[in-house]
């Protein structure tokens, strides 16, 4: 299959790439550029494990074409942590227990940062509401969404 | 031992040892794992539920550009008349390698058929579509009621019914009957003032692990096979592929990666045989990975099942009599969880007189695996929803008449064993005791439910060992795959014992090449067995660290204490050393010091939970909506209080899930309709308020600091406290799960 030239600009990074239309986001980010912290699993965009942020929205990276994703900046879980600083969300979901297997947490913690990046000041039940497409099987999601709030209110308070 | 014990270590909140590598994505997953050379496998599934394989032509897959090998089941070495022995008692050979790639019959939809390796997995798929299969559709069969009928189609030709000691002579989907008794049953229900019988039926729900199953398998030209996977035991994968391939386990060996979820589903292979064959053929690694479709219609869900509860009270609260038909649905082959199940349904009560009988039944569906406290929920669900309306017939409140025939120490269960010392009582008082119950609940088409359940925790073998580093920390190498933070539970049991912090043990996860026999990480055991071999190898770190002890000071070793962390010398000579300075000297002492302890210990005290649900039943869809959930769980000893918080909430979710939604939902021709996460909906956190975990501790006096298993009972109570709170909200009694919308509005009569 015909490949196509693709630039990416990932956690900073400019990849020029070639690659074939039928390859996903996910797979370009897994496959292509070697970024595995980013999962798969559903793909079919509903279980949100492999959310990244695209041009500062949350995106679903298996529902995306990775030659539709050209030109734009894509930041991945192994984009978060800066000079050997760990996000705030990253802190918080260690500090809490958000995860136990751990599968889902690239995915919720990216949904996460977008959105507190959009707005930190949001209630439970807004959280709740914006979480609603990252499926966590093991949490139950009460400590997530502890780890969530904690770090929404850390970011208010910094800022 | 002391309730009251104090520790150090124990019953901290540390952070987990894996912590920053699960938050950063450098945690490595089974499809994270790469290696040169490698190539994509893809497997061929049945389109049919139930038919006769006459053909299967892989030419034109093999001719496609970039294909490297095809499998099917003539690559698996004839498995006629043999049996295999997994550890847990010998099953069908033909059916553990049947079930990997089918022979002679498609036994459910998504049934592995072939495997294709190539240079991309696209190639791998395409060429999946050039396998020519052809195909004698054979009539489904998809309930176990159905299933048993006389005239029903059957699976297998050569499956009799084994039934109280005594074997069948025509074919039968019911694989086996047994029965436990105990008391007399008739002079029970005589004593009874009001007996309750019902029926009820549970649907086929799936794990819904998030990571889907996975394997890469290198075939080394000196005969060593490497499989690289996710799974919740490195062992047994060894031990199945030992058998599946007839391969020597001394050539194969497992390297458990990262594991994304697993609550039972990632103990049978499945893909990992298939990379083997693939491997084997091609000469080069290869990984195959499922997709969801495959894991919902390829991967063993929990069974369905067809319960009968008879039970009998006197007027005064008393539960003289209860009689249950548990009949599960094993799925394609022999072996569902019914004996847990039977274990498990009347297990929370002190009851005199008791007949348990169980079936396993074969169905056109997917062989049917573990599923957290496999079988508990299914009569669970039956016996907690009849004690409620026992309750309700009594006038008395559901708790008080759990507290009057709850089982304690001393009672014996009706499959045999006595309780040792457990804590249901506890769970119920801290039910009655906690805010939840005391608040107001009356609000039109609002409801309160109440169940509890039981699950038995295993103990099974564990290994570890502890190598002291010159710093005073040391590194804990252990056989547990860590699906929730064991790492943490299981190290911290050793820095109680050696008096370090929990960061000072580092703990691993290795292959089979590198640790001891070590079970699943399932039953509930990681925390108790494999935590209990992290305590007996830090004793013998602590012995032989005596010993160089006693060598500086020139003492006998009977003259060295231990404790606080430190060493001294009693009975004469006043001296003193650090764990953390002595270890420093080992060198000059006698060299390196290892502790290790094997264990297969028989104290797995049982779990007790007790749940308390207020619900809305929206009576115009028939949604039911969760407002407060209350959780009470005896944890003997939380080692580390967040994780069992999270294991209690994470179980309580799936059992809301079960209740509420979850169901595989079949067509005519027994094809699966809903094998996605949009169309099997499990709950998000937009379903959900926060659940209150209450840990009671009523300790193990099986595990040296109390430890029960915390995993598997918190899935237990939730479809029946939620069916009772629906009945509280609009007095219908729902006897089928899930309790979807549709049913609801049914049952209440609206559609």
């Amino acid at each position: 299959m015909a490949k196509h030239p693709v630039s990416l600009k990932v956690n900073g990074d400019e990849h020029d790439l070639l690659i074939e239309p039928r390859k996903t986001l996910l797979a370009v980010l897994r496959d292509t550029i070697g970024l595995t912290g980013t999962k798969e699993g559903c793909s079919t965009g509903d279980c949100g494990a492999c959310t990244v942020i695209v041009d500062g929205k949350a995106v679903t990276s298996c529902m995306v074409l990775g030659v539709t994703a050209s030109g734009k900046e894509i930041t991945t879980i192994e984009g978060l942590a800066s000079d050997g600083e760990l996000h705030p969300i990253q802190q918080a979901f260690i500090d809490t227990g958000g995860y136990q297997c751990g599968f889902c947490t690239p995915g919720f913690i990216m949904a996460s940062k977008a959105l507190v990046d959009e707005n930190p000041d949001r209630t439970e039940e807004e959280f709740r509401f914006a979480l609603g497409g990252n499926i966590c099987r093991c949490t139950g999601y009460t400590k997530i969404l502890e780890a969530v709030l904690q770090a929404a209110e850390e970011i208010r308070t910094n800022s | 031992m002391s309730e009251k014990k104090e520790y150090k270590v124990i019953g901290t909140r540390p952070i987990r040892h894996d912590g920053v590598d699960k938050v950063t994505g450098r945690a490595i997953y089974g499809a994270d794992f790469q290696i040169t050379g490698l190539l994509h496998g893809r497997v061929l599934r049945s389109p049919h539920a139930h038919a006769r394989i006459v053909s299967i032509d892989t030419s034109r897959a093999e001719a496609h550009p970039g294909v490297k090998g095809v499998v099917t089941a003539e690559d698996l070495p004839a498995a006629e008349d043999k049996m295999a022995d997994l550890g847990e008692g010998a099953v069908s050979l033909k059916y553990l390698c049947d079930n990997i790639l089918a022979s002679d019959k498609a036994l459910y939809k998504g049934h592995a058929i072939a495997a294709v390796a190539a240079t991309s997995p696209h190639i791998a798929e395409e060429a999946c579509e050039l396998i020519d299969v052809e195909y004698e559709v054979l009539p489904p069969v998809l309930e176990v009621r159905q299933a048993m009928e006389s005239d029903a189609p059957i699976l297998h030709e050569n499956l009799r019914t084994s039934s109280l000691g005594e074997t069948g002579d025509k074919p039968s989907n019911i694989a086996s009957h047994f029965q436990h008794k105990k008391g007399d049953i008739d002079k029970g229900f005589d004593e009874a003032d009001v007996i309750i019988e019902r029926e009820f039926v549970t649907g086929t729900v799936h794990q819904g692990y998030i990571e889907p199953h996975n394997a890469t398998a290198l075939y080394n030209p000196d005969g060593q096979l490497t499989v690289w996977c996710s799974t919740q035991g490195a062992f047994t994968v060894r031990e199945q592929l030992a058998e599946i391939l007839q391969y020597p386990i001394s050539k194969i060996k497992v390297v458990p990666l990262e594991i994304g979820g697993g609550f039972g589903g990632k103990i049978n292979v499945y893909v990992k045989p298939v990379a083997a064959l693939l491997a084997k053929k091609t000469g080069k690694p290869v990984k195959v990975l499922m997709n969801r479709a495959d894991v919902f219609e390829g991967t063993g869900p929990t069974p369905a099942s067809y319960i009968t509860i008879k039970m009998g009270a006197t007027n005064d609260g008393k539960i003289t009599a209860a009689q249950t038909s548990l009949v599960f649905e094993a799925g394609a082959y022999p072996g569902s969880p019914v004996g847990a199940g039977a274990m498990c349904v009347f297990a929370p009560y002190n009851i005199e007189n008791v007949v348990i009988d169980g079936y396993d039944v074969v169905v056109n569906k997917p062989k049917t695996a573990p599923y957290r406290a496999p079988g508990a929920t299914n009569a669970a669900f039956g016996t907690e929803t009849v004690v409620d309306e026992l309750a309700e017939k009594l006038n008395i409140d559901p708790l008080e008449i759990r507290l009057m025939n709850g089982a304690k120490e001393g009672d014996r269960r009706a499959d045999g064993p006595v309780y040792p010392r457990i804590g249901f009582i506890e769970t119920l008082e801290a039910a009655k005791e906690h805010p939840h119950y005391a608040s107001p609940n009356g609000k039109k088409y609002h409801g309160r439910g109440i169940a509890s359940g039981f699950w038995f925790n295993i103990g099974l073998e564990s290994s570890v060992t502890i190598n002291v580093n010159p710093d005073g920390t040391v590194n804990l190498v252990e056989g547990s795959t860590d699906i929730g933070g064991t790492r943490a539970s299981i190290a911290m049991q050793a820095a109680e014992v050696l008096g370090i912090p929990a960061e000072s043990v580092n703990p691993t996860v290795v292959d089979t090449n590198s640790i001891g026999y070590t079970a699943v990480t399932g039953g509930s055991r990681t925390t108790y067995a494999t935590g209990y071999a992290a305590y007996e190898a830090a004793q013998d770190v602590v012995q032989q660290m005596k010993a160089r002890a006693a060598k500086l000071w020139d003492v006998d070793e009977d003259n060295v204490q231990f404790a606080d962390g430190e060493f001294s010398s009693i009975n004469g000579k006043e001296e003193q050393i650090s764990f953390r300075d002595l270890s420093a000297r080992l060198g000059e002492t006698g060299g390196p010091v290892i502790g290790r302890a094997t264990m297969n210990p028989a104290g797995a005290g049982g779990a007790f939970a007790t749940h308390v649900v207020d619900v809305e039943v929206d009576v115009d869809t028939g949604k039911v909506e969760i407002l407060r959930y209350t959780a009470t769980q005896d944890a003997g000893k939380a080692i580390h209080p967040s994780y069992v918080e999270g294991q209690i909430q994470g179980g309580v979710v799936q059992g809301i899930g079960w209740a509420l939604n979850e169901e595989y939902i079949y067509n005519d021709e027994g094809e699966m309709t809903n094998a996605s996460f949009l169309d099997y909906r499990m709950p998000t956190c937009l379903d959900l308020p926060m659940i209150d975990a209450v840990i009671v501790e009523v300790p193990n006096p099986g595990h040296p600091y109390g430890v029960r298993g915390v995993g598997e009972v918190p899935i237990v109570p939730p479809p029946a406290a939620i069916a009772n709170a629906i009945y509280d909200a609009v007095g219908i009694r729902m006897t089928e799960l899930p309790m979807s919308p549709d049913r609801l509005l049914k049952a209440m009569g609206k559609i």
